[in-house]
C-alpha cells in the first residue's frame, strides 16, 4: 500500500478539474498502474469548492485521500490551497495557480479575500505557485488552464515520462489538441 | 477490454452485457448518471426518464412482469418515493429480473438527509447486493438479475456516493441475449388482493429462507483469510476503507449480498477469529442482525453512524494512529457556498419576491433553492420534492383559519412540478387555498446537470416528443388565474406577485425561461434567441449603494477601495437583472 501515489486536484466548480483528473488518470492506467479517481457532483458544482483525488500504484483499495496522505495538492485557486492543505502530506508539494475566484461572503463585501496565505504556506511547505490562467490565456484560451494545471503537477511528481501528449490527442476534440499541448509543455516549464 | 469507470457509468455497462431492455429512472444525485450511460445503448436497451421514481419503478415492474429484464434507479430518497410498489413486487415476484438501483448519498454531498437505504432490503423483504467498486458495480448487475429470476424476487442494487462516483478499471464482457420470458396471466400471483397476498406473504418467508441460504454459499460473500487476530466484516465502499487501513494484518468477511445476511457463514467466521470488528457507513445494519444472532462484535461504539466514513475514521477509531498534518490557520479563509450562475434566470424572480413583505415562501428542491441563500434569503422551507404547494396549502389554510393575515408563495421548479407537484396543485384547485403557485420553468433539470422532463419536448434517447405544457395542465385541474411571466424582468415579476397575492383564488405563475447552462434546442432559440451580451458598470454613475450586489450575482463584485460594483465580463450573460436593480441608471448593456 505505501507505494500508493496520491494526487489532490482542488478549485472551483467550472474550472475544468475533472477534464484534468481524467486526463491524468488516462495517462497513469495507460502507464499500468491500478487507479482509482474519486469526484464531486451536483451541488456543490453551483460555484462550490470542488475536488478530484487520484490514487494509483500497484493496488489501490480507497478513492479517497486522507489528511496527511496527498503527496501533491494542485490547486486552482489560491483559498482553496488553504482548504485542503490539511490533506497534504508534510513532504508533500503545492503547485498553485497564481489565481482568484471570489466567492458569495466577498462579493456581496461581507468577507475580504484573504491575504497572505501563500506566504504562510511556503514557509510551511515546498509550495509553487504561478500564473496559470494567464498563460492559458497568452495561449488564446483562457479554457487550457487546466492543462497547464496538468503539466505542472506530471512535472512536479515526477510522472514526465509517461506520453501525455498521446494521452491529450486521445482525449481532447481534434481541434483542441495543439493548443492543448502547447499548454501542457508550458506548464512542465513552470517547476523546476 | 479495460475502461476507466465510474461505478455509475459500470452499472449500465452491466445492464447493458447482462441484456436487460428496459430501464427508467428520474434523475438525483448520485444516481442521475446511470440512466444517462445507459442512454446510447439505443439498438438494445429502451431507456427513459420518468417523472418521478414512483412511476419509474412501476414502469420497471411492468416491463418485467411483461419479460424483460428491468432496472429502475434512484437516488436514496427517491426510494422513499417508489417504495409502495417496491414492497408489493416483492410479494408478487418477478417474471423477467428486476433490479432497484439505490445510490445512497452518506455525508449528504447532494441530499438533504443521510438515510441508509439498505434497511429497505429488509423491510420489504427483498434480496440486496451491495457492490464496493466499479468492476463489482458493472458484474454485480448480472448477477442480481439472474437471483431475482432464479429466486422470484426484485433485488435491491445498494450504491453509495463514492461508489456511484468513483472510478476504477473495468474489464468488460460480451452482452448476453437473454430474450424476453414467455408471459402468462395468473391472476393469483400479480393480482396483489387480500386473498392472494396472504398467501404470497408465506411465499416471501419461505423465499427468505432459500436466499439465506443462498447467501451462506454464494461467492458474493467471501472470506480473505490472513493474520486471524483481527477479523472484520465489512461490505460496499467500507470495506475498501478497511483494506486501504488493515491491508493484509487482518481477516476479511467481504459480504455482497447483504440481505438476508449469511449468518452462518458470519458466525463461521466469527468462530475463528479473535477480535471481530464490523466496519459499515452509516446504520448499524448488519452488527444489529450479528448481535441479535447472539455473536458479539465490536461496531459502532466506535464507528460514527453519522456521516461520510473514510480510512482516517477507521484508522483513529480502531488503531488510535493519526497521521502527521501541516498546521494551517483556516479561520482566515472564506466559505464557498453553492451559488445561483451568473444569469440564471431564478435570480430575478428571487430577488422581487424577496422584497415582497408578509409571505411566507414554500420552497422545493432544485437550484432554485439556492434562493433561500443569502444576499436574497427569500425562502423557508424545503422538505420533499413536491412539498413546496402541498406545504404551502396546509400553511395557507392554517393561517386563514387562525385569522393570521399572512399569504403563502409555493415556489417549485419545472422538473419538480411534473415530479410531485401536480398532485399538490390538484389539492390546492380541489380545496381551493388562496396560495400562490410559482413554475419555475427554466426548460430542463437543472440541479441534476440537464435532463430532459415531460416539459424540454425531447426524451432521454432524444426523440423529440410533444412537450407537456404547464398553463394548460393548471387551467385543465381547476386553476383559473395562470400567468406566465419573463422572470429576468423585474417589473413584470413584481406586478404578477402583487396581483395574485391580492386574490382570494389560487392561482399560479409561471416564470419561463431557459436555465443559462441549457445547451438551447432550435426551439428554444426560437423563443428566445441566442444573443450574447454583457453588462457594464458606469463607473462615474455608480453610487456605491451596492444594491446590485443584492441580487447575489457571482459576475458582481464590490470594489471597497473604490466604493464602486464591478462587474467580471466573463461571467456576465447580459441577464439585465442588476441592470434593472440599479437605481442610479450606472449599468448598462453592451454588445460583445
Ligand atoms: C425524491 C427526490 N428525487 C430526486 C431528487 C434529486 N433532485 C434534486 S433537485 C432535482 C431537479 C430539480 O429540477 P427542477 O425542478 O427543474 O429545478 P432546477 O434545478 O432546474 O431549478 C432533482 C432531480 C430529490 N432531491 N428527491
Amino acid at each position: 500500500m505505501s507505494d500508493v501515489k496520491n494526487i489532490l486536484l482542488v478549485g472551483v466548480g467550472g474550472q475544468g478539474i475533472i477534464l484534468a483528473s481524467k486526463i491524468l488518470s488516462t495517462g497513469l492506467m495507460n502507464a499500468g498502474y491500478d487507479v482509482k479517481m474519486s469526484e464531486v457532483h451536483g451541488m456543490a458544482q453551483r460555484g462550490g469548492s470542488v475536488t478530484t483525488q487520484v490514487r494509483f500504484g500497484e493496488k489501490v483499495y480507497s478513492p479517497i485521500i486522507g489528511k496527511g496522505q496527498a503527496d501533491i495538492l494542485v490547486s486552482f485557486e489560491k483559498m482553496e490551497t488553504g482548504k485542503w492543505i490539511e490533506y497534504l502530506n508534510v513532504k508533500g508539494k503545492v503547485v498553485v495557480n497564481d489565481y482568484e475566484i471570489l466567492s458569495a461572503p466577498i462579493l456581496i463585501g461581507k468577507e475580504e479575500y484573504p491575504r497572505g496565505i501563500m506566504e504562510e504556506l511556503k514557509e510551511k511547505t515546498d509550495v509553487t505557485v504561478f500564473k496559470a490562467a494567464d498563460i492559458a490565456k497568452e495561449l488564446g484560451n483562457i479554457r487550457t488552464m487546466n492543462v497547464v494545471m496538468v503539466g505542472a503537477l506530471v512535472k512536479a511528481i515526477g510522472l514526465d515520462n509517461i506520453d501525455w501528449e498521446e494521452v491529450l490527442r486521445n482525449t481532447v476534440k481534434e481541434k483542441y489538441i495543439d493548443i492543448n499541448i502547447k499548454a501542457l509543455r508550458k506548464g512542465m516549464e513552470q517547476v523546476k | 477490454m479495460k475502461k476507466f469507470l465510474t461505478g455509475n457509468e459500470a452499472v449500465a455497462r452491466g445492464a447493458y452485457e447482462a441484456g436487460v431492455t428496459f430501464a427508467s429512472a428520474y434523475p438525483g444525485t448520485p444516481s442521475t448518471e446511470i440512466l444517462e450511460n445507459i442512454g446510447p445503448y439505443k439498438e438494445d436497451i429502451y431507456a427513459e426518464w420518468a417523472p418521478n421514481e414512483k412511476v419509474a419503478l412501476e414502469a420497471a415492474i411492468g416491463a418485467s412482469i411483461a419479460g424483460a429484464r428491468a432496472l429502475a434507479a434512484m437516488k436514496h430518497v427517491g426510494v422513499n418515493v417508489a417504495a409502495d410498489p417496491l414492497f408489493t413486487y416483492a410479494y408478487t415476484g418477478v417474471n423477467g429480473g428486476l433490479i432497484l438501483v439505490s445510490a445512497d448519498d452518506p455525508g449528504m454531498h447532494s441530499s438533504q438527509n443521510e438515510q441508509d437505504n439498505r434497511n429497505y432490503a429488509k423491510f420489504a423483504k427483498v434480496a440486496m447486493v451491495e457492490p464496493s467498486d466499479s468492476q463489482e458495480a458493472k458484474d454485480f448487475v448480472k448477477a442480481a438479475l439472474e437471483i431475482s429470476e432464479k429466486f422470484d424476487t426484485p433485488v435491491l442494487f445498494r450504491m453509495t456516493t463514492r461508489i456511484c462516483h468513483s472510478k476504477g478499471i473495468v474489464e468488460f464482457g460480451e452482452r448476453e441475449e437473454v430474450g424476453i420470458k414467455e408471459y402468462e396471466k395468473n391472476i393469483p400471483k400479480y393480482v396483489a388482493i387480500p386473498a392472494n397476498g396472504r398467501v404470497l406473504h408465506v411465499k416471501v418467508e419461505e423465499r427468505l429462507k432459500k436466499l439465506e441460504e443462498f447467501s451462506n454459499t454464494t461467492e458474493l460473500n467471501r472470506i480473505e483469510w490472513n493474520d486471524k487476530k483481527i477479523g472484520i466484516i465489512s461490505s460496499g465502499i467500507a470495506y475498501q476503507y478497511a483494506k486501504e487501513v488493515f491491508g493484509d494484518k487482518a481477516s476479511y468477511l467481504k459480504l455482497g449480498f447483504t440481505f438476508p445476511l449469511p449468518m452462518k457463514k458470519i458466525k463461521d467466521f466469527a468462530d475463528q477469529v479473535k477480535k471481530l470488528y464490523v466496519i459499515e457507513e452509516l446504520e448499524p445494519y448488519i452488527e444489529e442482525q450479528i448481535r441479535a444472532a447472539g455473536i458479539d462484535c465490536i461496531g459502532k461504539e466506535v464507528i460514527p453512524r453519522i456521516g461520510e466514513l473514510n480510512p482516517d475514521i477507521i484508522a483513529k477509531a480502531i488503531l488510535g494512529e493519526e497521521r502527521e498534518t501541516i498546521s494551517f490557520d483556516e479561520s482566515k479563509l472564506v466559505s464557498r457556498p453553492p451559488t445561483m450562475c451568473a444569469g440564471c434566470p431564478h435570480r430575478g424572480f428571487f430577488y422581487e419576491l424577496s422584497k415582497k413583505k408578509n409571505v411566507m415562501v414554500t420552497g422545493d428542491i432544485g437550484c432554485y433553492t439556492l434562493g433561500s441563500a443569502e444576499p436574497l434569503s427569500a425562502m423557508d422551507t424545503c422538505i420533499c420534492m413536491g412539498a413546496s404547494i402541498s406545504a404551502g396549502h396546509g400553511a395557507q389554510k392554517a393561517f386563514n383559519k387562525h385569522g393570521v393575515d399572512k399569504r403563502v408563495v409555493a415556489v417549485i421548479g419545472d422538473s419538480t412540478f411534473f415530479h410531485t407537484g401536480v398532485t399538490s396543485l390538484l389539492d390546492i384547485a380541489y380545496n381551493r387555498s388562496n396560495t400562490v403557485t410559482v413554475i419555475l420553468d427554466n426548460r430542463i433539470t437543472g440541479m441534476t446537470g440537464h435532463q430532459e422532463n415531460p416539459g424540454t419536448g425531447y426524451t432521454l434517447q432524444g426523440e423529440k416528443v410533444p412537450f407537456i405544457d404547464i398553463p394548460s395542465l393548471c387551467k385543465s385541474i381547476g386553476i383559473e388565474n395562470v400567468k406566465t411571466i419573463n422572470p429576468l424582468k423585474l417589473d413584470e415579476v413584481s406586478k404578477a406577485l402583487d396581483e395574485t397575492l391580492a386574490s382570494d383564488e389560487p392561482s399560479v405563475i409561471i416564470t419561463r425561461w431557459p436555465c443559462v447552462l441549457k445547451k438551447p434546442t432550435p426551439e428554444d432559440i426560437e423563443e428566445f434567441g441566442n444573443e450574447k451580451f454583457v453588462c457594464e458598470v458606469l463607473k462615474g454613475d455608480c453610487k456605491g449603494c451596492r444594491i446590485c450586489t443584492k441580487t447575489g450575482c457571482p459576475a458582481i463584485e464590490f470594489d471597497s477601495n473604490i466604493k464602486k460594483a464591478k462587474i467580471n465580463e466573463d461571467m456576465c450573460v447580459g441577464c439585465e437583472v442588476c441592470l434593472q436593480a440599479c437605481p442610479f441608471d450606472a449599468i448598462e448593456k453592451v454588445g460583445e
